[in-house]
């Protein structure tokens, strides 16, 4: 009699289970079957009326349907779940990535990138990075460096003098007494600065231009030496071999003094317009600094050698960007100058 | 300056040599090449023919019928030059034969058959003179190639004065063939030269340098009895090749002399100048130049005399009246040195510079003045055999320049190149540019030639120079240096600079900029902004850029100006320069700024104006772990808005500004779009020291929030004091107080103040703080606000 109570027992709560069909009506089953008032608490109420033997046999099969339902419940709420995880999954809203963002990127100015760029690779030299003033004297520009009086560097058209006989600094240059003097030697330097020569503009001339100076003074210090690490930076600013080659140019506060080539980066070095054919672009002057230039910055030119160069950045940039007319540099023209986003 | 390879030919030999691959060893070695230009390439199948008949075309008044005499037979050819005649010796281009690129055909020319062109000498690009046909000698062979008689092929390139500068020796053909001997290593050959010494005996010509400072040497000689007028054609092709243009015999000859060994010479007409003296003048005059330029000479300008009457402007331009004319048959011929500043002072004086003064004020080598007169005797005499020197070649020679010794050895130039240079290559190299070598081993005492003792090889560096740029940098082996490693520390001005970019630009997406450090007036004027009265630069280039700016904030207002098409909102920036006039030792105030401006469509002016402060506090913060005041401005600048003009200060000092714009600015600006701007001193930022950064353990207890409602003037609090007294009362458990709101309610402008409080200790209860919170309330009082009863 208990089995058939059971059997029918099963029957009606299969029916009632597969009739639920979310957490709710599964929970009324489960109540239903399993609660305090529930056929099965019942059968298990009746327990306590039967003799020992009955009651043994009975105890197992009303538990072993206890444990059917119980397990029946928990797999039909584990599919109801499932269900209605993938029914919020086929339901929810697709989001477009493609759409364009909303964020505001904000920019550099590409000197800023650039000079970033051979810091970057000079401090990871040991090189330290210098500021100095872009208003100098006539010592710190011209005297300090070898320059001397009535040399045509000091003409009035090139240079923008002030009111009070100081004067916007040339060249990153008028800062290598000072520097010398801060550290004396040894020394490994590079100081990137604004430069002024005072000249009508057009797309390949600016009056306001930078320069990225750079200093080594050690007790052998070389030509060789020189070429190396003129090669080294460029190779490393323009991610790739650069070749380079000397010239002998003159400037008073070097001896010897060279001209610095790069191959064209347009044509590889074949000739093309960009390099005039010769495919050679002129980049940077450089040379050995003027044992008067030591001197003069307190440092023996006996004991000690150096190179200096000064690295038109303006121009660097111009040919690592492609950017064709100089007057954008300085012309606040944010269709320009948002291009150079953040790095 | 354009070089002749033929002429070059004339001091070294070079056949057998790839002369393209030396011109570019020359850029390498001595100074860059611009440009190299094949003369007569491509011009071919020129000869000697001539002119047997002349017909006169029947309907061209112009145009001839020529029957011309090649050599080796008879053609037609229509002429249409002036000076075609019968009998005339031509340069006849042949059927076939090129022109200057053109290719002569047979064709019909005003109805008649020609079989070729007669042509000018400008036609064939050896002159510019295209009157007409070139008249060739009468004893040229017919039918020769022209090209076998005329040196019409040439290569010929231009060297960059400006690289030349410092080499007084490269302004002339000799000095450059001396470079090419060594960089060939090939000998170099001397110059053709008269022997001065056999007209000692003739009377001297009197000449007296009143100012050996300014001229070190003055030869002066005369001739008489030159009757050629016109210059031998290889010389003329010469002088053209190389941009000068042939004038009369003995002009040119002082110009050939000129390109050939870099001195200029003058030929005073002997006539009207046969004695000299060299001198300055007091008071100013003014001067007749052979240009017919009238010129204002004063003390500072050397001038050459004769019986003191004024004929020459010393190394620069002769003057008019003593100039060689074309019944010139005698001259004075002037070689002379004088000093280079002397010369540039003169220049720049008279705003002007030729040929003569641009070798001038290199400070030539008074060496060569003495070459020079011996050359010149001995082309004249050459070329003009009845021309007679009538006077010894009086050599005035007052002031001396020392030789320069110079002790060198083989290990310096090893330390210095990094390279190993041998000293029998070091001895060969210099020797081969005419320097004196006493060798012993490795050990050199160096005699530097006059020709480049004049200023440009004084010391060891210079003899590096000259020893490596022939050996080639491109043949060095390069290496990294051997050098100690010592500590590298950012200056920290750049370092905060990067710091505030960033800041900048990640975190606010401003775009950086860069401008001018002069104010631009018409931007100025635009925005009714006043330049500043600030100090000037006495040479700009425009009156317009001549004031420098005192503050980076008109220039970005500007900025945002122009920009305003390029997107409903913006931020600019830039770290620059500015003046704030001088100093008390006179100089200029120079500070590095930052300025920062934000443009936005769709905000209130206020709220533009907080977003600023919002990026000066990150900045503050974010590099220095400080928290700046806003102080109201007592005398803003014109540029800001007077009610909201703000000093950003830290333990009282000033460090810049945050304002909006004056309102006739904004005006002119945008009246729509909200604009905020700030400024900060870097300079004074970058001395700041950054605070230490302190750790305080979070409590374990939960904090209580108390919002406190007030009345009260709320655009005029003072926030930072304000905070600084409501925690002086707070007690200790008391940890923060921000603002939870601002709002404006019937009862007038209200404020929320949140004051978190929490002990490390325990859970706090209310009724704890009550106490700390009536002396919260009672202290806002004193600062205007009134406590608002829930």
């Amino acid at each position: 009699m208990l089995n058939e109570m059971i059997e029918n027992l099963k029957k009606t709560f299969q029916e009632q289970l597969d009739a639920a069909t979310d957490r709710e009506s599964l929970e009324a089953v489960r109540v239903a079957f399993l609660g305090k008032k529930s056929p099965v608490s019942d059968l298990m109420k009746s327990l306590r009326d039967m003799s020992p033997e009955e009651k043994k046999a009975a105890g197992q099969s009303i538990n072993a349907l206890k444990g059917e339902f119980e397990e029946a419940i928990s797999q039909k709420a584990a599919a109801l779940e499932k269900a209605a995880l993938d029914a919020a999954i086929r339901n929810a809203k697709k989001f477009n990535p493609t759409i364009p963002a909303a964020r505001q990127i904000g920019s550099y100015h590409p000197i800023t990138l650039i000079a970033r760029d051979v810091e970057e690779i000079f401090s990871s030299m040991g090189f330290t990075v210098e500021d100095y003033a872009e208003i100098v004297d006539d010592y710190q520009c011209f005297e300090s460096l070898n320059i001397p009086k009535h040399h045509p560097a000091r003409d009035m058209q090139d240079t923008y003098y002030l009111e009070n006989g100081q004067l916007l600094k040339t060249q990153t240059s008028a800062a290598q007494n000072h520097i010398m003097k801060k550290y004396g030697a040894p020394l490994r330097a590079i100081f990137p600065g604004r430069c002024f020569r005072n000249e009508a503009t057009d797309a390949c001339h600016e009056n306001t231009f930078f320069q990225m100076e750079g200093m080594m003074i050690d007790k052998n210090i070389s030509i060789s030496n020189l070429i190396y690490f003129m090669k080294t930076m460029l190779s490393e600013v323009f991610g790739k071999k650069i070749e380079v080659r000397l010239r002998p140019g003159f400037f008073p506060f070097t001896e010897p003094g060279f001209e610095l080539d790069i191959s064209c980066l347009i044509c590889g070095g074949k000739g093309c317009p960009s390099c005039k054919n010769s495919g050679w672009l002129e980049l940077c002057p450089c040379g050995m600094i003027h044992p008067n230039v030591l001197k003069e910055g307190g440092i023996d030119p006996e004991e000690y050698t150096g190179f200096a160069f000064g690295l038109g950045m303006t121009r660097l940039a111009m040919m690592k960007y492609g950017i064709k007319d100089i007057r954008d540099f300085n012309s606040g023209n944010l269709k320009a100058l948002s291009q150079f986003e953040s790095n | 300056m354009f070089v002749s390879m033929n002429w070059i030919g004339d001091f070294v030999n070079l056949d057998g040599l790839d002369i393209p691959a030396l011109i570019h060893r020359f850029t390498l070695s001595t100074a860059e090449v611009e440009e190299v230009i094949y003369k007569g390439k491509d011009t071919d199948g020129i000869i000697v023919a001539r002119v047997l008949s002349v017909e006169n075309h029947p309907s061209s008044k112009k145009l001839h019928l020529l029957k011309i005499d090649t050599g080796s037979g008879i053609v037609d050819c229509v002429c249409g030059a002036p000076n075609v005649r019968e009998g005339l010796t031509v340069a006849f281009a042949k059927e076939g034969a090129h022109v200057c690129g053109t290719p002569i055909t047979a064709a019909k020319v005003g109805g008649y058959m020609s079989y070729g062109m007669c042509c000018s000498e400008a036609e064939l690009g050896i002159s510019a003179d295209n009157a007409g046909l070139w008249e060739l000698p009468d004893d040229l062979p017919l039918g020769k190639d022209l090209k076998e008689i005329y040196p019409i092929d040439d290569i010929i390139f231009e060297v960059d004065n400006k690289s030349l500068t410092n080499r007084p020796d490269l302004w002339g053909h000799y000095g450059i063939a001396r470079e090419f001997a060594a960089i060939a290593d090939r000998e170099f050959l001397p110059v053709e030269k008269a022997d001065l010494a056999k007209y000692n005996h003739l009377p001297p010509v009197d000449i007296d340098i009143r100012d050996p400072k300014s001229a070190y040497r003055y030869i002066g000689v005369k001739v008489e009895n030159i009757t050629r007028h016109q210059s031998p054609v290889a010389m003329r092709i010469r002088l053209f090749y190389c941009g000068s243009r042939a004038i009369n015999f003995l002009a040119d000859l002082t110009n050939y002399v000129m390109l050939e060994l870099g001195q200029p010479m003058h030929a005073f007409d002997l006539r009207k100048v046969d004695k000299i003296e060299v001198q300055r003048f007091d008071a100013p005059f003014t001067f007749t130049t052979l240009d017919h330029e009238e010129r204002t000479v004063d003390n500072r300008v050397l001038m050459i005399c004769s019986h003191e009457k004024p004929v020459a402007i010393a190394g620069i331009k002769g003057g008019l009246e003593s100039g060689i004319e074309d019944d010139t048959t005698s001259l004075l011929l002037e070689s002379a040195t004088f000093d280079g500043v002397s010369i540039r002072k003169s220049e720049g004086l008279l705003g002007l510079r030729t040929d003569a003064s641009m070798r001038y004020e290199k400070m030539l080598d008074p060496e060569l003045a003495a070459l020079a007169s011996a050359r010149f005797l001995h082309l004249l005499t050459e070329i003009d055999p009845g021309a007679t020197v009538i006077s010894a070649a009086t050599d005035c020679y007052p002031t001396h320049l020392p030789t320069v010794v110079i002790d060198i050895d083989k290990a310096y130039f090893d330390r210095y190149t990094g390279i190993d240079i041998s000293a029998d290559r070091i001895e060969k190299t210099l020797s081969s540019l005419g320097f004196g070598i006493e060798r012993r081993g490795d050990a050199f005492t160096v005699t530097v030639p006059s020709w480049r003792s004049t200023k440009d090889v004084t010391i060891k560096a210079d003899l590096i120079e000259e020893v490596t740029r022939i050996y080639g940098y491109d043949n060095f082996e390069i290496t990294t240096s051997v050098s100690p490693l010592y500590p590298v520390r950012p200056d920290r001005g750049l370092s905060d600079d990067t710091r505030v970019k960033d800041i900048l630009v990640k975190t606010f997406a401003l775009h950086e900029v860069h401008s001018y450090i002069w104010c631009d007036a018409a931007a100025y004027k635009a925005l009714a902004m006043e330049l500043p009265d600030n100090v000037r630069l006495i040479n700009a280039q425009t009156p317009d850029h001549a004031v420098l700016r005192s503050h980076m904030t008109p220039t970005l207002l500007s900025f945002v100006e122009e920009n305003r098409g390029f997107a409903p909102r913006y931020g600019l920036f830039e770290i620059g320069r500015v003046v704030k006039g001088y100093d008390e030792k006179g100089l200029c105030r120079e500070r590095k700024t930052l300025g920062v401006a934000l443009y936005d469509k769709g905000i209130t002016e206020e709220e533009a104006f907080l977003q600023v402060r919002d990026i000066i506090v990150a900045i503050f913060r974010d590099v220095k772990r400080i928290t700046p005041s806003f102080v109201a401005m007592d005398n803003p600048e014109g540029f800001m808005h007077p009610a909201n003009a703000f000093a950003i200060t830290v333990g009282g000092e000033s460090l810049g500004l945050l304002s909006v714009p004056h309102p006739s600015v904004k005006a002119k600006l945008d009246r729509k779009a909200a604009v905020a701007f700030a400024e900060i001193d870097m300079d004074a930022f970058s001395a700041l020291s950054p605070l230490d950064l302190r750790y305080d353990e979070p409590s374990r207890f939960p904090a209580i929030d108390i919002d406190l409602s007030f009345y009260g003037e709320v655009a005029s609090l003072s926030f930072n004091p304000l905070r600084a007294a409501l925690f002086t009362v707070g007690g200790e458990w008391l940890s923060a107080v921000s603002v939870a709101d601002i709002y404006q309610s019937e009862a007038g402008e209200s404020i929320t103040l949140r004051f978190s409080f929490s002990s490390k200790e325990k859970t706090l209860s209310k009724s704890e703080l009550t106490v700390f919170i009536d002396a919260l309330i009672a202290e806002a009082a004193k600062y205007g606000l009134a406590f608002k009863e829930a």
